[in-house]
């Protein structure tokens, strides 16, 4: 059970969250342009990162804020967490 | 055989206070502060159950949760009864009901006993090489094998107990009230750290506090004398919090535990009655301090597990602190100074040491010295060979080791007894550490694993951290804690230590024998009978990694989680595999620490707290007016209103025809609802809607299907634009909260730039629907105020009014096609609404109908509901429902997934209506459809998703998806049930009312 | 078989103290070249590589494992045998797996402890009942046998569960597929290691692979801790860290790895002898034949790879236990783990040829992959030898998430009005 700083409220309970897998996908602003093979690479494709990775959360159960969050996944470690929109920090 | 084994005085047991049990049916006595263990040691009684696989005689062996044999099914009555309980653990209470596991006919005669004979062909992982013939039996002989197997009998009627859950955060939690554990406690609590101690034992000190001899010194007294001191001083302090009977189950990450608390199991039956059993403590701690103490090492020799035979450490606690002796001819077999302090607390007590016999050629230390003042018998270097006594030990053989310890050498020699004590040494408790994600090293001094690096801010001191002798336990431990608490000094910085104990050890981890290994039971595993000769076996066959091992011989996979044989068992494989120890690494520990009652885990959630319950605030009433309900995700939804005896069936029946011939009332109140407002709210629903919404006029309402961003349909429901900036959007009861989800999602991460705001206000505002022909009369008598005429109030449109001072909204939209008007109103008010309304339509026959009826009446009309006539693959093109997804739409979620190369294809399946030729014939739901009955294999076109018979049309209809339907109007098609087939015809999803002529009707 | 397992054998070396058993698997170095290597020596792995020797005749073949093989999901999971799905390449390629399992032990001389002690699967609302309703149409139109129990007939194939009207989510009936059941987990991973080595097949333990090694589109071989190995053709079968894999290859993939959790009971004598599922009220629970509540938790919602997951998960999945069968208050949990599955959006599997050529990948078997294992081996075996998908694993392949023609076992998506 993670202990996880939100940006906006502090550190709250695992249980206050909810997690919302890959951060910084950003949704293409012209899909209909895409090919089926990009569309794909969009919606579906992830890199699935042991290590760091960089992700979203939300705390659904609190501020109802999404954020991001860089996290270790081969050991759960939290890293940092960042607001929306902010740039990532740097490893 | 009943002999009075108990001594005189001691530290737990209170002799005034007589308790009596019954174990396999006869009655006992023992006193309060025994164990279940002590008591019946008291009384002479070693032997307590069976092993797992081999049936052989068991008898105590430790006196603590690392217990491997001795456990018993407690009876407590039939729903209070428990299986596997250690006998060590369990406190005596008045009413103790006891009896052996894994017997039978009884524990003294056991049939299962046949197997230690056939033992010789149940080497490990027997199982895997036979039963196999003939190819059909495995279930038979499986039958026989589960029912050999197993332990105690799991309880047959639910549990009256109450359990609970508490969080707890702390500065500081120190795990183990020992030694380490008390001075930690004192140290934080003192220097303002809110501190909590934790100790699985119903006291405090560990051992140290039954040390009571001249051997072991602090400040010049006993050490058993300066720590009750110590205690005392502790329980005084205010912010340090002392849990009792508290066994930490599990230490995971960011510094979360879960403790157990166990508050009643020790109080007489009747005192237990509507009180908490057991707490699950969920601990939040700043700073761990892990202060578990070690558990003693068997020896593994051959039949090193008959009754009698005790850890030497349980000998000396069980005479020390419970005042029982385990035998009246104790011999003590030890590779280190541990079984002299255990002598000498005998001899203190009076109880006959015959003899000692320590692996170790030369040893020379002041507690051995002691030892052989009073006269007893040391064999230096010799180990024991085997033991006799089938029920109890009653001799063992000894034999001289050789100089490297590989061999035995000389003649045997016998000498009688009727109990032994062993001890190997001692293995630090690092469960929880490594639970933790801490990593161990090796120490190859006296081959133990200590902690090396911590995940979490967290220590582990005393003899779990690997230090053994008075002197090092206290001067490491204060050192760790000036560091972790970050202080400068202690109130320990003078003190004065002295100690007798020499720590020279002969660590041989299966010692050798005059036999070959193949010929003995040398147990390593004590309750799951694996042996050093399988774990040889298990070598020889090629499995070499230690959870290989474990899983070929189940060694370490009892209910003692291997506490006991688990580092034997890495020797044994580091030294037949000639590979390094600490290089194998360990086998996983695995939470819990000891087991965890599931009860204790669920705590207050279990019958009616098993999940809330949402209900409408107009439940009462359906409730008084006998409806039947449905559970729709957490929500009650009245179902149906049988009346007068009626089925399912007749009350739909009855109704829907209501309903369309003159008015049907709703509780419409579980559908979610979500306040939209900003000013590029167009601009939203425009995004996550398939239509488009910029046009929509201030008062109108537009039925919108939202899609996932794969295209498929996800959500529906009807959107009213409130005012220029504000709408109020309608969900589907189950979807409502996953729809708010993904728009806040879409909205804070994708759109940012979009001045838009989402209000859940489901529970808010209650939603009665009227419809039928007379609804317009009924809504008129409830709201005189409002003008309802076709031409001010449309269909799909929408007005503010007021039923007298309470303002509410109305809403002329349609589920069901029939003229329909939604009266939304504040949640508080909602009740007394309905009953206007229910008054109101008295002269009309007003009808409230279910969910059942609902669904009936929109599939007379074609429409969907999503998750019942979609699932997750389909498109709105597949529900033919291409007039709702804009083609002029720049983009919107899915839009891009509906053009891909599946998506696209003519033959996908699509929702088409059925018609049974037999009228009356009711499809099932869910019933597949096929055009070719013959051919094979079969092939399915589709699935019935929704059918009802329809009393309005007087005949069955269905809706259905069918590959290609789209094309296929007027098709015959199959049904085929498991006893007949039946004939459909495929046809437009909309039965009735083409033209829509009853909405304005 | 040089070292044939049965009562006779076991009699005989009885005699000699079990002292001449030989191994059931060798522990060979790694040779510099294999015509086929597959990456993952769990039972998907295992039996890949035991298919392509005995059915494809390939015989340089290298399973490469960096830990002891057996020892993911394989070892981890709850060892639930089924094949009543829903879609019909789904029902084609979990029945396969089935008719395989029905005779494994015999075939592999190993006794993998297959029971078909039935798989049951609860409805606790009106759509549940619609959806297994329709599920089991769909099973027995494709000769799988499912059948559908009403709220009695449930009672009395499992009198334990507590089917009282009156619960929160009261069982509303169920479906029963009867050769469905539970195997040993551990034997199957052994039992294929013995056999595909008995073909020759080289089982390489504590071998991790470190890079994939590509020249152009086409496959060269593996970086491992043991050395580089020459190959054309790489078969990855590493659940969990297919991802991980794949990267290496300069591919990603639809997956995402979660930890999922599974607990067992103390032993305790036997109380329930079928396998029953609820997914509504979250409980999947059946007995080993060592006596243990197996119980499957669920998965959490984030990546991670730690084998670790949260204690809400476990302390909900009690929650539906305790409701179901509230006869098991007492009982005691033993033993509480993780795994690391990786699941598909669609939560099917992919068995797939990959745009990289040799190079295929054997994944995405989310929570429900053990079942699998004889058919996924047998499949995946063909697709490399052949270059080509069997019909039963065509539909399970990497491009169907680019055309939308996804094979989605999640259900319903959604609750009804």
């Amino acid at each position: 059970m993670f202990l996880i700083n939100c940006p906006f409220c502090g550190e709250r309970e695992q249980s206050e969250f909810k997690a919302g897998g890959e951060a910084h996908i950003v949704r293409p602003k012209q899909p209909t342009e895409l090919s089926d093979d990009q569309w794909a690479e969009y919606l579906f494709m992830r890199k699935n990162i042991k290590g760091i990775q960089f992700e979203r959360w939300n705390h659904i159960h609190g501020c109802r804020k999404w954020f991001n969050m860089v996290r270790d996944t081969s050991n759960d470690e939290i890293k940092a967490v960042y607001k929306m929109g902010e740039k990532p920090p740097v490893k | 055989m009943t002999k009075n084994l108990r001594v005189k005085s001691s530290k737990l047991v209170d002799e005034t206070y007589r308790i009596s049990f019954k174990f396999n049916g006869t009655t006992y006595y023992g006193f309060k502060g025994d164990t279940l263990a002590s008591a019946l040691l008291a009384n002479n009684i070693h032997l307590v159950g069976r092993s797992f696989k081999y049936h052989r005689p068991r008898g105590i062996m430790t006196a603590g949760s690392e217990e491997p044999n001795a456990i018993v099914q407690l009876h407590n009555g039939t729903s209070r009864t428990e299986p596997n309980v250690r006998a060590t653990e369990i406190e005596i209470y008045e009413g103790l009901v006891a009896s052996s596991q894994n017997c039978w006919p009884s524990v003294k005669f056991d049939i299962g006993g046949i197997n230690n004979f056939l033992s010789p062909l149940l080497p490990a992982g027997f199982y895997y090489k036979t039963f196999m013939w003939p190819a059909s039996f495995w279930e038979k002989y499986e039958y026989f094998i589960r029912k050999s197997a197993g332990l105690g009998k799991s309880p047959e009627v639910p549990d009256p107990d109450i359990y609970e859950h508490k969080y707890i955060h702390c500065d500081v939690l120190i795990i183990g009230a020992g030694i380490s554990g008390i001075i930690a406690a004192k140290t934080a609590a003192k220097n303002g750290f809110k501190t909590l101690l934790v100790e699985e034992k119903s006291y405090l000190g560990g051992s140290t506090i039954y040390q009571d001899s001249e051997f072991f010194k602090i400040n010049n007294q006993s050490t058993a004398s300066w720590l009750e001191k110590e205690i005392n001083e502790i329980k005084k302090i205010e912010n340090l919090e002392i849990k009792t009977r508290t066994s930490v189950a599990a230490f995971h990450g960011y510094n979360f535990l879960l403790a157990r608390e166990n508050l009643i199991d020790h109080l007489p039956l009747e005192q237990r009655e509507n009180k908490t059993r057991q707490k699950l403590l969920k601990i939040r701690a700043k700073k761990v301090i892990t202060a578990t103490g070690s558990i003693e090492r068997p020896l593994i020799f051959d039949n090193n597990d008959r009754p009698g035979i005790l850890l030497s450490s349980a000998v000396k606690k069980y005479a020390d602190l419970f005042g029982v002796a385990c035998g009246e001819k104790n011999i003590l077999f030890t590779n280190n100074d541990s079984a002299y302090e255990t002598a000498i607390s005998l001899i203190q007590k009076g109880i006959k040491v015959q003899a000692i016999i320590d692996n170790r050629e030369e040893v020379d230390s002041k507690l051995i010295k002691e030892t052989e003042k009073n006269n007893i018998k040391i064999y230096k270097g010799y180990t024991i060979v085997d033991t006799f006594g089938y029920k109890r030990i009653n001799s063992v053989s000894i034999m001289k080791l050789s100089q490297d310890g590989q061999k035995v050498i000389g003649s045997k020699e016998n000498i009688s007894c009727d109990s032994l004590g062993i001890s190997g040494g001692w293995t630090p408790a690092v469960h929880l550490f490594t639970q933790s994600g801490g990593k161990l090293k090796f120490r190859n001094d006296d081959q133990v694993f200590i902690p090396n690096t911590y995940p979490s801010n967290q220590i582990s001191i005393g003899s779990c951290n690997g230090d053994f002798t008075l002197d090092e336990i206290l001067m490491n431990a204060l050192k760790l804690l000036k560091e972790f608490l970050n202080i400068k000094k202690t109130e320990y910085e003078n003190i004065e230590l002295y100690s007798a104990f020499n720590k020279s050890k002969r660590n041989i981890w299966l010692l050798p024998s005059n036999k070959i290994v193949g010929k003995t039971k040398s147990f390593v595993d004590f309750q799951n009978d694996a042996t050093a000769k399988d774990i040889k076996l298990a070598l020889r066959e090629g499995f070499r990694s230690i959870e290989h091992v474990k899983r070929y011989t189940t060694t370490g996979m009892g209910t003692d989680q291997g506490k006991l044989g688990n580092m034997h068992a890495l020797g044994i494989i580091s030294e037949t595999a000639s590979s390094k120890m600490g290089e194998l690494g360990t086998t996983t520990f695995r939470p819990p620490y000891t087991p965890l009652t599931f009860g204790t885990i669920v705590g207050r959630n279990v019958g009616k707290y098993f999940d809330i319950i949402r209900k409408t605030p107009i439940h009462e009433w359906h409730v008084k007016n006998k409806a039947e309900f449905e559970n729709v995700g957490q929500w009650k939804r009245a179902w149906y209103y049988p009346q007068n005896g009626e089925n399912m069936h007749q009350a739909v029946q009855r109704e829907s025809k209501a309903a369309r011939d003159s008015a049907g009332i709703l509780d419409a109140s579980t559908l979610g609802k979500i306040d939209i407002q900003g000013t590029d709210a167009s601009e939203f629903l425009n995004r996550v809607y398939t239509n488009a919404w910029s046009k929509l006029e201030i008062g109108k309402c537009r039925y919108g299907l939202m899609l996932n961003e794969d295209g498929m349909v996800y959500d529906d429901g009807v959107t009213t634009r409130l005012d220029e900036n504000h709408y109020i959007m309608t969900t589907t009861t189950g979807g409502a909260a996953t729809v708010l989800n993904k728009m806040e999602d879409y909205l804070q991460t994708e759109w940012p730039e979009l001045d838009v705001y989402l209000t859940s206000v489901t529970d808010h505002y209650a939603t009665i629907s009227i419809c039928g022909p007379n609804s317009k009369k009924i809504i008129q008598k409830v709201i005189p105020e409002i003008d309802l005429s076709d031409k001010d109030f449309p269909h799909m449109s929408f007005k503010n009014s007021k039923i007298g001072k309470m303002k509410c909204r109305v809403m002329r939209i349609s589920f069901t096609g029939e003229q329909s008007y939604e009266i939304n109103i504040q949640a508080n008010y909602a009740k007394s609404v309905w009953e206007n309304c229910m008054e109101a339509g008295k002269e009309f026959n007003i009808t409230p109908y279910g969910t059942e009826t609902m669904h009936l009446l929109r599939a007379e009309k074609g429409f969907i509901i999503v998750g019942q006539d979609t699932d997750a693959t389909m498109t709105p093109i597949d529900l033919q429902m291409d007039w709702i997804v804009s083609k002029k739409k720049f983009d919107f979620i899915g839009k891009r997934s509906l053009y891909r190369s599946d998506t696209i294809r003519e033959d996908r399946k699509q929702l088409v209506g059925l018609i049974t030729d037999n009228p009356k014939e009711i499809l099932e739901e869910g019933a597949q459809i096929v055009a070719d009955i013959n051919k094979t294999p079969i092939e399915m076109l589709g699935h019935v998703t929704s059918s009802y018979f329809s009393p309005n049309l007087n005949k069955s209809i269905a809706l259905g998806v069918i590959k290609g339907g789209k094309n296929m109007m007027g098709q015959k098609l199959i049904i085929p049930m498991e006893k007949k087939l039946i004939n459909v015809t495929v046809t437009d999803p909309v039965f009735l009312d083409k033209e829509n002529k009853r909405l304005n009707a | 078989m040089k070292n044939k397992y049965s009562i006779f054998s076991l009699i005989k070396n009885a005699f000699s103290y079990h002292e001449n058993w030989e191994k059931a698997w060798k522990d060979p170095e790694p040779k510099k070249e294999y015509d086929v290597i597959i990456i993952g020596g769990g039972g998907h792995g295992l039996a890949t590589a035991y298919y392509l020797a005995k059915k494809h005749n390939m015989r340089k073949i290298a399973v490469v494992e960096k830990g002891w093989i057996g020892g993911g999901n394989t070892g981890r999971n709850t060892t639930i045998i089924r094949s009543n799905y829903l879609w019909d390449a789904s029902a084609g390629l979990y029945d396969h797996a089935l008719k395989i399992w029905e005779g494994l032990s015999q075939e592999l001389n190993y006794n993998v402890m297959f029971s078909q002690r039935g798989v049951m699967n609860l409805a606790h609302n009106l759509q549940d009942v619609r959806d297994l309703k329709r599920r089991t149409h769909a099973n027995r139109l494709n000769g799988i046998d499912a059948v559908y129990l009403n709220t009695e007939e449930v009672k009395k194939f499992c009198p334990i569960i507590n089917t009282s009207p009156d619960i929160r989510y009261p069982v509303l009936g169920g479906t029963l597929q009867k050769r469905a059941g539970t195997a040993r987990h551990d034997a199957v991973a052994w039992g294929y290691a013995r056999g595909a080595d008995e073909m020759g097949v080289d089982i390489i333990q504590n071998c991790e692979v470190k890079g994939i090694k590509r020249n152009g589109d086409a496959i060269e071989g593996i970086e491992t801790t043991k050395g580089f190995i020459k190959t054309n053709k790489i078969g990855v079968v590493a659940a969990g860290h297919s991802s991980v894999i794949a990267n290496m290859a300069g591919l990603r993939l639809p997956l995402e790895s979660k930890p999922l959790q599974a607990l067992v009971s103390e032993p305790v004598k036997p109380i329930i002898d079928t396998v029953v599922m609820s997914n509504a009220v979250h409980a999947y629970v059946s007995q080993s034949d060592k006596g243990e509540l197996v119980i499957g938790a669920g998965t959490d919602d984030y990546v991670s790879y730690s084998q670790k997951g949260s204690h809400d998960i476990v302390e909900g999945t009690l929650n539906a236990i305790l409701e179901l069968y509230p006869i098991f208050s007492r009982m005691r949990m033993l033993r509480q783990w993780g795994g690391i599955v990786d699941i598909c959006p669609d939560a099917s599997p992919i068995i797939s040829k990959t745009s990289i050529k040799g190079l295929y990948f054997n994944c995405g078997w989310g929570t429900g992959g053990f079942k699998a294992t004889p058919g996924s081996g047998d499949l995946f075996a063909h697709t490399i030898a052949n270059d080509e998908p069997h019909k039963l694993n065509a539909a399970f392949n990497l491009n169907r998430f680019v055309s939308g023609d996804l094979v989605d076992e999640h259900g319903a998506a959604a609750v009804a009005h």
